[in-house]
């Protein structure tokens, strides 16, 4: 039986997350912005067989909170052995450009706020000697690119954050697992066209787990993403600046 | 928001529409969604004509309104969205005892769509429909009233909404009563009956004992062989029945070939293998629910297989006093015709009369088979057969339909025009306009 909390639970990744957790039994903390969609998704949660959940309303945006939640969610479930940071949005790129305000907010959400509530609770886990800390960054952190380098470039400061935690945190026997998941069917990207290299969040939730359980590192979502971002990753820059993606 | 072009399961009907996902049961409708097209809600797309296509307009998704809500497992009582798919409920209460009161031929649709469609099944001599288990449900209307209905509360809506197939507003969440059961398996024997006497005779003969009747019927039998098929009768068996742990084997259709692999040639030849496929008159057997009750679920996509023109699929039900003539006349045209598929249904219906205003099932027979489709000479069939329900007072049921006259329509559903003063203005469809057009 884990002890989760999972911060940006309502996002539909952490949710589809949540009910595979629920359903073996493990023990969950719920952090998310709005109360209503919180409850509704502690409930189905319960009917779904969890044992035990129990919900904290927080913008991860108010840094000043972060520790006075670890602290309820350590109260509650009687300690921790899991972490999920999932909450983040997709910026507007086009927005982001004409407003310096709007880059840096969404450079807060995407980034800035993970890393703080990151350093509080790897120094918890790192005094329990004992953990698992699950980060969904994503394939866009990989490389800019002009259709949404504001979202990459925050995610690229998650996953450099993640991989230098990683080895600190190594020997003391806790895991830091970064998630890159592809395109996912969400709320998030209702705008889009959806093709065949889109995933639904339950399929990337069973990447989650299965990342939990086996302690890996670095995770693509599917899988066939560590192929693309692969090709992506050695374009030269020379040709790369001129391509359209 | 997004154009995409939705699809219905019949693979003919496309619309282009404006896809709105609602995802919190807490949300209101009107600020979310413009007013300027009309609105119809997309569960899991299982309807197999227009019925849940709203060609321009908007459709309002539902999938992501999947959550459960409370489940009482000493009651049986269930309260989820109506987004939730029938699969997901049995994933839930099954392990705990219980099962849904009537499920249709496939589990893959949303708790929303069955009530929408008032879906039935192989006991509905003894349940009657879907809408039968529902025992209240939110409905949000276009001006943000958001309703409860049950038989006590708002009933004339309830009545309007089972069935209503979508058009009285949008379903947010539904309460069921579900029933009891002692096992996952199913006990069930297999009749060979060689004409449609023998079908009516072990109707007859079965329906008190048995909850679950059904039929496959060779709809290519000519002469002799006319209205023969297998009978399939079934309970839930008791506890300690059926140890053995079930492996389902899910596959999916890789592709839709570029012909349909239903054509004249096949079909004669599956139909009569299927019909000799047990030796014995009668075979006794015990089966795992899902493969019981919903054998075309381990092939998804299945409906690939009548390749890139689709398949219509023609289910209709004719009343008691005219069943055995007006079937026999249904079987004959079908067969003389060479059309027609394996998958070939005859149901009896019960007398349990249906809670909704435009719920399809009356007492009589009903029969369903698919046709791939093939254009003219399928419409012409389809007219044939629609001059012997029309004689026999029978209709055709909406959830399957893409193409009956407006006329069959009103003439077999005669609450359409108490039914119509409930429909909510913002919300259209494709059927309905096709069913209102010609009057």
């Amino acid at each position: 039986m884990r002890k989760i909390l999972i911060i940006g639970a309502a996002s539909a990744i952490a949710e589809a997350t949540a009910r595979i957790w629920a359903q073996s039994g493990d023990h969950l903390f719920l952090v998310a912005r709005n109360q209503d969609k919180l409850e509704s998704i502690a409930a189905d949660l319960r009917v779904r067989g969890c044992p035990k959940v129990e919900t904290y309303t927080m913008d991860a945006n108010d840094f000043n909170i972060h520790t006075r939640m670890l602290d309820a969610a350590e109260q509650a479930l009687d300690g921790l052995d899991t972490v999920l940071i999932a909450h983040g949005s997709l910026s507007d790129q086009v927005s982001c450009q004409q407003s310096v305000e709007k880059t840096l907010l969404e450079n807060n959400t995407n980034a800035l706020s993970a890393i703080a509530l990151l350093t509080h609770i790897a120094n918890r886990f790192e005094l329990r000697k004992d953990g698992v800390i699950l980060v969904i960054s994503s394939v866009a952190g990989d490389r800019g690119r002009q259709s949404n380098y504001i979202y990459g470039s925050s995610k690229a400061m998650l996953t450099t954050f993640c991989s230098g935690l990683r080895q600190r945190l190594y020997k003391s026997g806790v895991s830091v697992v970064t998630i890159k998941p592809g395109f996912v069917d969400t709320p998030m990207t209702t705008e889009f066209k959806k093709g065949a290299l889109w995933a639904t969040p339950k399929k990337i939730a069973k990447y989650i787990v299965d990342a939990a359980n086996k302690q890996k590192n670095i995770v693509y979502a599917p899988f066939f993403w560590q192929f693309i971002m692969l090709i992506i990753q050695h374009i030269p820059e020379a040709i790369f600046k001129r391509l359209k993606l | 928001m997004t154009d995409q072009i939705l699809k219905s399961w019949g693979r003919i009907q496309h619309a282009n529409q404006e896809v709105v996902s609602i995802d919190s049961r807490n949300e209101l409708l009107i600020p979310k969604i413009p007013v300027s097209k009309t609105w119809l809600p997309y569960g899991n797309g299982r309807s197999y004509g227009d019925s849940c296509l709203n060609s321009g307009g908007v459709a309002l998704k539902t999938g992501k309104l999947n959550r459960f809500i409370s489940f009482d497992p000493s009651n049986g009582i269930l309260i989820c969205e109506a987004g939730v798919l029938l699969s997901e409920i049995l994933n839930l209460i099954v392990p705990q005892g219980w099962f849904l009161p009537v499920t249709p031929g496939t589990r893959f649709v949303t708790v929303g769509g069955a009530i929408a469609n008032d879906v039935h099944g192989k006991n509905h001599h003894v349940t009657g429909t879907f809408g039968s288990c529902i025992r209240s449900f939110e409905l949000q209307r276009s001006d943000s009233q958001r309703l409860i209905c049950s038989e006590q509360q708002n009933s004339d809506f309830f009545a309007a909404s089972i069935g209503g197939l979508g058009l009285t507003g949008i379903i947010i969440w539904a309460e069921i009563q579900l029933r009891r059961i002692r096992s996952p398996w199913i006990e069930f024997e297999s009749i060979r009956y060689e004409s449609l006497a023998e079908f009516f005779d072990l109707c007859e003969e079965s329906d008190k004992d048995y909850e679950y009747t059904v039929s496959w019927v060779d709809c290519a039998g000519t002469g002799k062989r006319l209205g023969r098929g297998l009978f399939v009768r079934g309970n839930h068996a008791p506890i300690g029945q059926g140890q053995a742990q079930y492996h389902p084997k899910i596959r999916t259709f890789p592709f839709v070939p570029p012909i349909s692999m239903i054509n004249s040639i096949t079909l004669k030849a599956f139909n009569a293998l299927y019909y000799r496929k047990q030796i014995a008159k009668k075979i006794r057997s015990i089966q795992h629910y899902q493969p019981f009750f919903y054998p075309l679920d381990e092939v998804l996509e299945w409906n690939r297989m009548y390749g890139p023109k689709g398949f219509y699929q023609y289910q209709c039900v004719v009343p008691t006093h005219v069943s055995k003539e007006a079937t026999t006349e249904l079987l004959k045209e079908i067969a003389k015709s060479g059309m027609g598929s394996f998958l070939a249904v005859l149901k009896l219906c019960g007398n349990k009369s249906s809670p909704g205003m435009l719920s399809f099932p009356l007492p009589g027979v009903s029969l369903a088979l698919d046709f791939p489709n093939r254009g003219q000479v399928l419409h012409q069939l389809f007219h044939r057969l629609d001059t012997i329900l029309a004689a026999s007072n029978g209709r055709l049921y909406p959830a399957k339909d893409g193409r009956m006259s407006g006329s069959l329509f009103r003439q077999g559903y005669s609450r359409w025009q108490e039914f119509a003063n409930f429909i909510d203005p913002q919300f259209s469809s494709s059927f309905w306009r096709r069913v209102m057009e010609d009057r």
